[in-house]
């Protein structure tokens, strides 16, 4: 339902009471509304949904998940590695 | 870009994939509440990596398709208006009302624009004071918080030429009567990342033991998607039904708590009729009575406008999955994009229109 | 009256009447009088004087004959121009209307020659900003080796046109031995692109009242004859060629599916789109396929052939970023299909119409 797009926040500036701020989308650079996120700051990374930053990215869980995926991959690896090595092993398996 | 592109590598994808596959024993039905993600899971073929035994069901999330004709009538009604400028989001244009579109207003004299943020409405309004400014503001949570922010700063600046056209619509809402409905199959949810990015995911627990429905916070990139269908797999096949977190890198349990409180204060929940579905109650949001004066449809005197959908269109069925778009008798015939009948073949997110496009017909 | 010499002295003598001198485009621009002498004189012979238009006759007279000699056959294309802004990063409506027409005429693959120039001006038009359409416009005809031989301008009242609306028609010639066209396409063709696309469609969309985004992407206009010539040098028997402007790569796809009666598949991971215009896609949530390009052909040649036209079009400033984009098949006559970087697929529809930015 909605499209939002992650953004490197680039400036943060005060306008006329609206917190507003430039974000970096892989450099195309939009005006976006901060309001919602007081605590923002120039070098986070946020989601950004119709010019309105909604949430922050947290670094650390988006590397955790990374991690599970990176980890996914090398236990099917080793599955079939293990697998490999147990065929002479379990003829009748 | 960054926090993108990582989620999107095939082969990852396909290990993902296989180990759906590889833990998968029976048939589930699994229901993709959002648009963005029904867009997603066609855009990248990722239904046809899933085990057989894996169904999608593409749900009534696209904000676009479930606005209901009364609502595309009235805001053809405003943009008749001399004197009147209606903007709103690019995919509402072409959403057909009982007769004609915006594009048709527009070609007709009206004065119709798009604009990328409800800010930019309320930017309109004020250099444009001689000009009523009315913003047609549809969406889920994710686009409330921005539609309330629009009517605050209007009312902050004191702005008289401005107005919004409510349609704001609910998920927990819609799940509850997705699961209530006769001859449901709908065996799981996919929850939308970017409301619960706004929402958190505190609404879900108790529909989640309600209905003993496992329920799994999901973003919207490939790795997301088929992590969140593991995830939901995972918990079927083990009879559990759970709330889980898929996107915790974007949605924590409590949402964005300063976007609740203005969404608090400037609206308020209301019975809201859903294209192709019919009412749900409580199941949307309209300005609160301390916004009244921003209220477009307390505005203008909009006549009694009432409409009707097309008997033809068997949306419903296919937005609660017990139909899929290509089993209906009007799709493809009377019904294409061109000559949408209903919600889903609005949109390009809709489910019709997403199985017209993908030739799957 | 007694005191009034004579015969009277004129030399100081200004009348109030006709201001010829103005910054401003008004009606009499285009009513065929001395306003519109002004015009020709200051603003169009200067920039495009070439000896033909110098003549000004009512209507210009060519001399074919060395042209066609020895089986050329004549090309002739017209389009109208009609953009906002006038002018957006990397080019104006000026460089479109004279890249557009040569462009139409190079993907028969002809050698342009020729173009007309019709301009229709909004009363009000800053006589300026028509001089700086009309500079650009020279200097696109002269880079690409085209004279304009004819025009004619109109002038509408304010409010009933944007500024400048250019209407082009070109004339060129086709060299004997080439034929290109849809019958010629068989399942098995090799579908070429030459660079990266969508850079025009997002160029004008990150300056559209709205819209506004901040990105260093340009557009890609450009004239293609010149790459084409290397290219049918490179292989005379190519197939068809397509230049995917409005509707784009989509578009154009479906029309040669249809066209030839094949079908086609392209690869998701070998569609050429800069990091920018990338971006710039996600964030509005279009697709790439569907942005127009000014500067980018597709090319269906046979599979044989591919490498040596690929090798060609690298060589050739507007083709560098050239690179295999699919290949045309004989199942799904008439439609085209993408694999996607997951190992699905997908049907890409003929695009409805505008693109227009979405939330969901």
């Amino acid at each position: 339902m909605c499209l939002a797009v992650p953004g490197l926040v680039e400036s943060i500036r005060d306008d006329n009471g609206t917190r507003m701020g430039k974000v970096n989308f892989g450099g195309v650079v939009k005006d976006v509304c901060l309001a919602y996120l007081p605590e923002i700051a120039v070098g986070d990374y946020t989601i950004v949904h119709v010019g309105f930053a909604i949430s922050k990215i947290d670094e650390a869980s988006a590397r955790e998940t990374l991690r599970t995926f990176a980890e996914l991959g090398l236990l099917e690896e080793g599955l079939a590695e293990l697998r490999e090595s147990d065929l002479p092993a379990e003829p009748e398996a | 870009m960054k926090h993108l592109a990582e989620y999107r590598d095939a082969d990852t994808a396909r290990r993902l994939a296989a180990e759906i596959g590889r833990i998968v024993t029976r048939p589930w039905a699994i229901m993709e509440v959002c648009g963005g993600q029904t867009h997603s899971i066609i855009r990248n073929g990722i239904d046809q990596l899933l085990p057989p035994e894996v169904e999608l069901i593409h749900g009534p999330g696209c904000p676009v398709c479930v606005t209901p004709l009364e609502t595309i009538d009235r805001a053809l009604a405003i943009a008749r208006r001399p004197g009147t400028i209606l903007c709103s989001f690019g995919d509402m244009l072409r959403v057909p009302g009982s007769r004609e579109d915006l594009f048709a207003v527009k070609a007709a004299g009206g004065d119709v624009r798009v604009v990328y943020s409800p800010l930019d409405a309320v930017k309109l309004a004020r250099s444009q004071p001689d000009r009523e400014v009315v913003f047609l503001a549809i969406g889920f949570e994710t686009t409330a918080p921005a539609n309330a922010m629009a009517a605050k700063l209007a009312a902050q600046e004191g702005l008289t030429n401005f107005s919004l056209l409510v349609s704001h619509v609910l998920v927990p809402p819609a799940i509850q009567a997705i699961m209530r409905s006769p001859g449901n199959r709908v065996n799981a949810f996919l929850a939308a990342g970017h409301v619960c990015s706004v929402m958190g995911t505190w609404q879900y627990p108790p529909v989640a033991a309600e209905f003993r429905v496992p329920i799994v916070v999901t973003g919207f990139e490939p790795l997301d998607l088929l992590e969140g269908i593991r995830r939901t797999v995972a918990q079927l096949e083990a009879s559990r039904h759970e709330v889980e977190n898929a996107y915790p890198r974007v949605v924590d349990e409590r949402g964005n708590e300063a976007a609740q409180r203005v969404i608090a204060e400037v609206f308020t929940p209301v019975d809201r009729a859903w294209r192709g579905i019919g009412v749900i109650p409580e199941s949307g949001w309209r300005l609160a009575d301390a916004y009244a004066a921003y209220d477009a449809e307390r505005k203008f005197d909009l006549g009694g406008i009432t409409a009707e959908e097309s008997p033809l269109c068997k949306s419903g069925e296919v937005l609660k999955g017990t139909l899929k778009p290509n089993q209906c008798p009007a799709f493809g015939r009377e019904c294409t994009p061109r000559t949408p009948l209903g919600a889903t073949m609005v949109s390009s997110e809709g489910a019709c229109a997403a199985y017209y496009n993908a030739g799957r017909r | 009256m007694a005191d009034q010499p004579f015969p009277p002295d004129f030399s100081q003598f200004t009348c109030p009447a006709p201001l010829r001198d103005r910054p401003q485009i008004v009606l009499g621009h285009g009513g065929g009088g001395a306003l519109s002498q002004d015009l020709i004189e200051h603003v169009f012979l200067p920039a495009f004087g070439n000896p033909v238009l110098d003549r000004l006759g009512d209507s210009s007279v060519l001399d074919l004959a060395p042209h066609l000699a020895g089986g050329g056959r004549l090309a002739f294309s017209t389009d109208s121009y009609v953009v906002r802004p006038l002018v957006f990063p990397g080019g104006s409506i000026g460089d479109l209307a004279v890249h557009g027409t040569v462009n139409d005429l190079a993907m028969s693959g002809a050698r342009p020659l020729y173009l007309s120039a019709g301009f229709i001006l909004e009363e009000g038009l800053p006589i300026a900003d028509l001089v700086g359409i009309v500079a650009r416009m020279a200097a696109a005809a002269r880079a690409a080796g085209v004279a304009i031989v004819t025009g004619d301008t109109k002038v509408v009242e304010r409010g009933h046109g944007d500024g400048v609306y250019i209407n082009t028609a070109g004339i060129g010639v086709v060299p004997p031995g080439i034929d290109l066209g849809p019958k010629q396409v068989v399942p098995g063709d090799a579908i070429l692109v030459s660079g990266t696309l969508g850079d025009h469609g997002m160029a004008i969309m990150s300056v559209r009242e709205g819209l506004e985004f901040e990105a260093a992407i340009t557009s890609d206009t450009a004239p293609l004859h010149g790459l084409v010539a290397a290219m049918l040098e490179a292989c005379p028997a190519i197939r068809l060629l397509r230049d995917p402007t409005r509707g784009g790569v989509a578009t154009s796809l479906n029309e040669i599916a249809a066209l030839a009666d094949v079908g086609i598949e392209i690869d998701e991971a070998a569609i050429p789109v800069s990091p920018l215009v990338a971006s710039a896609c996600e964030i509005l949530g279009l697709d790439p396929l569907q942005v127009a390009n000014e500067g980018k052909l597709l090319a269906v040649v046979p599979a044989a052939a591919a490498g040596d036209v690929l090798a060609a079009m690298q060589a050739h400033e507007h083709g560098r970023a050239a690179t295999p984009l699919g290949r045309v098949v004989a199942h799904h006559p008439g439609r085209v299909a993408l694999r996607t970087t997951l190992g699905g697929s997908r049907v890409i529809p003929l695009p409805l119409g505008e693109q227009l930015p979405r939330i969901c």
